[in-house]
């Protein structure tokens, strides 16, 4: 194309508000982390985050695991549809997509009403003299919510990577001696490296900073990262400076947790070559 | 003579990213001819030709159209129209309006328009084919239209690059018969450019070989093939021999351990030259009435001819002969005057 | 394992994995039937939710909040979009990996820090007087909140179809007489309207489902997500499966249909394509 030199301030209008409410607002965060509700300069914001350091656990550790689930469970997913016939395969993709369109508000409320201690779960359990179990306000149910919700999010990367292996690529490891389980981890995996990768961050990075899934599945007792936020801007406990260091400290986690799938996929990327 | 040059390229240069692409190239196209650059990827032909169609302005030198210096006109100012090597269709339009595209932004009336696309599409071979969409052609007929919607235009000069490279070889030995009788019928020049050397020979009037950015040759097909002016040429124009040799006098040349007489003249006694002999001028007779003798070490058959290559005092001769002899075998070789050809010896 | 039984075992896999998926939301759409407002017997048949869902005055003035500003921010993105890739790509390389870069910031950071920091800087905005009395927060920091996270979904969607263009079409355009702006508005915005148009729908569907965003930015406006929420914070509201049932039937239909007129225009592609190579031999 034209590398005119006129055009190029065909890109002005935006990199303005680029500028505006990209780059500023962020180190208005930082500004605000930084400083006290005087506006006076002061670490006591990140320094005060210590004493929430049980929360920031527990949202690592439901997103790590809502990852992991997440993973077991699209990979077979992914490479099943990659074999399928190219029309199939366009429906199933369709199947797959269909519940993202669903507001995830939505999607989340049905699973509310299902756990409930006298929902659909519970009551089709009893009709075998089982439980009542309680299923709701736990964080098993936070995990299932962020699972549910995320799940497409995993399976999509994962499927667009195994299309591109080519069934005489499997072939040929069977040839060479590999089993199955050879195959899946000395073929499959490495191929479908960058896949993985784009799939954990499209899962780990909303799962950690949710505040919705763990309000309506996870009751009062499952505060996260995301909840933790909100309150300090929209909540009772109102306080900018504070939630601003918390907003900081959740963007470090996500670019550490980016940083390491994307090194993750360029060392895959180098053995496939 | 002088009058009728319509494009002439005086000391072109052309660097990019500081590598000179085209160094000092200078050259005049005849109107009406039928002319070629040839040579290897990366020679400076596509280079040549995107100059002339002012897609590239050189870094110095002047490209004069009609004696007029346009070296400033911008590509949609310029009396010129390009084949692009991929098409360049645009695929938003069907075949009737991508031919119709240049006449519509001259602001030709509506009612001439159709009866020139048609006539053109007619011309082409693409007679009722105007509203089908571009991606439902074949390479072969989107080259058609590709050719329709510049000569529509009806522009003295029609650039193009590489046309028939994407195609298979039977549709492109049927083009290349196509774009010469065409280039006929418009009565136009064709500035053509291709690496094919049987494609340049078979279409020209003007063969242009073209290497590192400078031109190795301009002449006629004929001369091209038979008088090579360098080793370049002559490895690139067909298969040859080329070997060392002395020039004892006019019309005597010695190589391969015997004096030849030839038909070449001009050089200073006992100037080292280098002889270049085609394969197929070689004749095989019997070793003892031979002017040179060689071992043959393989034997090709290549379906009109058999290829040969022959040891002949440590260098290996390829000979095109319709007999074929063993390998192992001794035998003996005869060139014609005519057939020898000599080159002042050149570094390369 | 034989061929047949590791063929059985995918099958039924697949088969749990989407009734993991989808029996959420069928279960949803069973109990917008339901008389009661129990959430776990079905009492007998009802289209009452439905009823007195579309006559629910805050789910419809939320939902026509959200149509328009969906649209109108959508627009607003495209263009501003638009001519920012057209911008971009004639920069040079490093500004290009600047910009783009810094355009990713909103599509990898978690929505819930670019709802803040947008927040934030209205904050900011509304402590210099901007806004007046009422305040800042309602029409214009939804709208540009939505703008600002819509439009690096343009960029990256055109920009790769605009690296794409065969270079030579902008050329051929030039050498047939076109001047550059022609070349640009007959040759190469019809090449990139697709992509353009691909981009308005998803700014479109992003801005609908927008939650996490418009949440620091609505003040006390509501768009439809923001209300679905109000909702369920109240419990019992079978009015929730209903709208569950009447999206999930939307988005089905736009999904059936824009697929059914893509095959379709694909079969007749194929057709024409096929009749042409057949000319081409017979020739």
């Amino acid at each position: 194309m034209h590398k005119s030199k006129a055009s190029r301030w065909l890109a002005g209008p935006y990199l303005l508000w680029m500028a505006a409410f990209i780059v500023v607002p962020l180190f208005i965060v930082i500004w605000y982390a930084m400083t006290n509700a005087d506006g006076r300069f002061t670490l006591e914001n990140l320094t005060q985050i210590g004493r929430y350091s049980s929360v920031f656990a527990r949202s690592l550790i439901l997103a790590a695991v809502s990852t992991v689930v997440c993973l077991v469970l699209a990979f077979p997913v992914g490479y099943f549809l990659s074999r399928l016939r190219a029309n199939k395969q366009h429906i199933m993709l369709m199947l797959v997509m269909l519940p993202m369109w669903m507001n995830f508000l939505l999607r989340t409320y049905a699973w509310m009403t299902l756990l409930e201690k006298n929902g659909l779960i519970n009551k089709f359990l009893g009709l075998f003299g089982l439980g009542p179990f309680q299923m709701i306000n736990t964080s098993g149910a936070v995990v299932l919510g962020m699972v549910y919700n995320y799940l497409p999010f995993m399976i999509l990367p994962i499927y667009t990577a195994m299309t591109k292996i080519d069934d005489s690529i499997i072939e040929a490891a069977q040839d060479l001696g590999c089993n199955v389980w050879q195959i899946l981890w000395r073929v499959l995996v490495p191929l479908s490296g960058p896949g993985i990768a784009t799939g954990i961050t499209q899962v780990f990075v909303p799962s950690v900073s949710t505040f919705i899934i763990s309000r309506m599945l996870g009751g009062g007792s499952n505060l996260l990262i995301g909840d933790l936020i909100e309150l300090q801007f929209l909540g009772n406990s109102y306080n900018l400076n504070l939630g601003s260091a918390m907003s900081l400290v959740l963007m470090v986690i996500v670019l550490l947790c980016m940083s390491f799938t994307s090194s993750f996929d360029e060392s895959e990327m180098e053995g496939v070559v | 003579m002088n009058e009728n040059i319509i494009i002439s390229l005086k000391d072109i240069v052309v660097d990019f990213d500081g590598q000179k692409v085209l160094d000092g190239l200078s050259l005049d196209i005849h109107d009406k001819e039928f002319v070629t650059f040839l040579g290897p990827s990366g020679c400076g032909k596509t280079t040549t030709l995107r100059v002339i169609a002012g897609f590239i302005t050189p870094k110095s030198g002047n490209v004069f159209f009609d004696g007029k210096d346009i070296a400033d006109l911008p590509p949609y100012k310029r009396p010129v129209n390009t084949v692009f090597q991929k098409y360049a269709l645009f695929p938003h339009l069907n075949v009737f309006e991508n031919v119709a595209f240049g006449l519509r932004l001259k602001k030709t009336p509506e009612n001439e328009i159709r009866p020139k696309v048609l006539e053109m599409l007619e011309i082409v071979g693409l007679k009722g084919f105007e509203r089908r969409s571009i991606h439902q052609l074949s390479g072969g007929q989107q080259q058609r239209v590709a050719i329709a919607r510049s000569l529509v235009n009806q522009p003295r000069v029609l650039l193009l690059d590489e046309p028939l490279g994407a195609l298979d070889l039977k549709l492109r030995k049927e083009m290349q018969l196509e774009l010469k009788r065409l280039q006929r019928e418009m009565n136009i020049t064709f500035v053509y450019v291709t690496h094919d050397q049987e494609e340049a020979l078979t279409m020209s009037d003007t063969v242009v070989v073209m290497s590192g950015g400078n031109i190795q040759q301009i002449g006629s097909p004929q001369d091209i093939y038979n008088e090579p002016r360098n080793a370049f040429v002559a490895r690139f124009i067909g298969d040859s021999n080329i070997v060392d040799g002395v020039m004892i006098k006019d019309f005597l040349v010695n190589f391969g351990g015997h004096d030849f007489t030839c038909v070449d003249r001009g050089f200073k006694p006992n100037e080292p030259v280098q002889v270049v002999i085609r394969p197929e001028d070689v004749q095989i007779v019997p070793p003892s009435v031979g002017m040179l003798t060689g071992l043959v070490r393989e034997v090709i058959f290549k379906g009109v001819h058999f290829e040969m290559h022959v040891d002949v005092e440590g260098y290996e001769w390829l000979i095109h002969s319709t007999q074929a002899s063993q390998p192992g075998e001794l035998i003996g070789m005869n060139i014609g005057p005519d057939e020898i050809h000599i080159m002042a010896r050149t570094e390369v | 394992m034989n061929k047949k039984q590791s063929v059985i075992l995918q099958r039924t896999y697949i088969v749990l994995v989407f009734c993991f998926m989808y029996l959420p939301i069928a279960v949803m759409i069973a109990f917008s039937f339901n008389e009661s407002k129990s959430r776990a017997n079905f009492t007998g048949f009802t289209l009452g939710w439905y009823k007195s869902l579309f006559h629910n005055e805050m789910i419809l003035s939320a939902l026509g909040l959200s149509l328009v500003l969906a649209l109108v921010s959508s627009v607003l993105a495209t263009v501003l979009g638009t001519l920012a890739t057209i911008g971009i790509h004639s920069m040079s390389r490093r500004a290009q990996l600047v910009v783009n870069n810094i355009s990713y910031v909103p599509v990898v950071n978690p929505e819930i820090i670019t709802g803040v920091s947008l927040m934030l800087l209205f904050v900011m905005a509304q402590n210099f007087g901007l806004g007046g009395g009422n305040g800042l927060f309602g029409w214009p920091t939804l709208l540009i909140a939505h703008i600002t996270f819509n439009v690096p979904y343009v960029i990256f969607n055109v920009g790769p179809k605009l690296r794409q263009l065969d270079p030579s079409l902008y050329n051929a355009a030039l050498d047939l007489g076109c001047t550059p702006r022609q070349a640009f508005f007959k040759v190469i915005m019809p090449q990139l309207s697709p992509a353009i148009l691909s981009a308005f729908l998803i700014c479109l569907t992003y801005s609908i489902d927008d939650f996490m965003i418009s949440y620091f930015n609505s003040g006390t406006m509501q768009t439809l997500p923001i209300a679905i929420y109000s909702m369920t914070r109240k419990k019992v509201s079978p009015e929730i499966n209903a709208l569950s049932a009447v999206m999930f039937c939307v988005i089905l239909a736009i999904i059936l249909i824009s697929n059914a007129a893509d095959s379709r225009a694909y079969r007749k592609n194929q057709k024409e394509i096929r009749k042409a190579m057949q000319e081409e031999g017979a020739r």
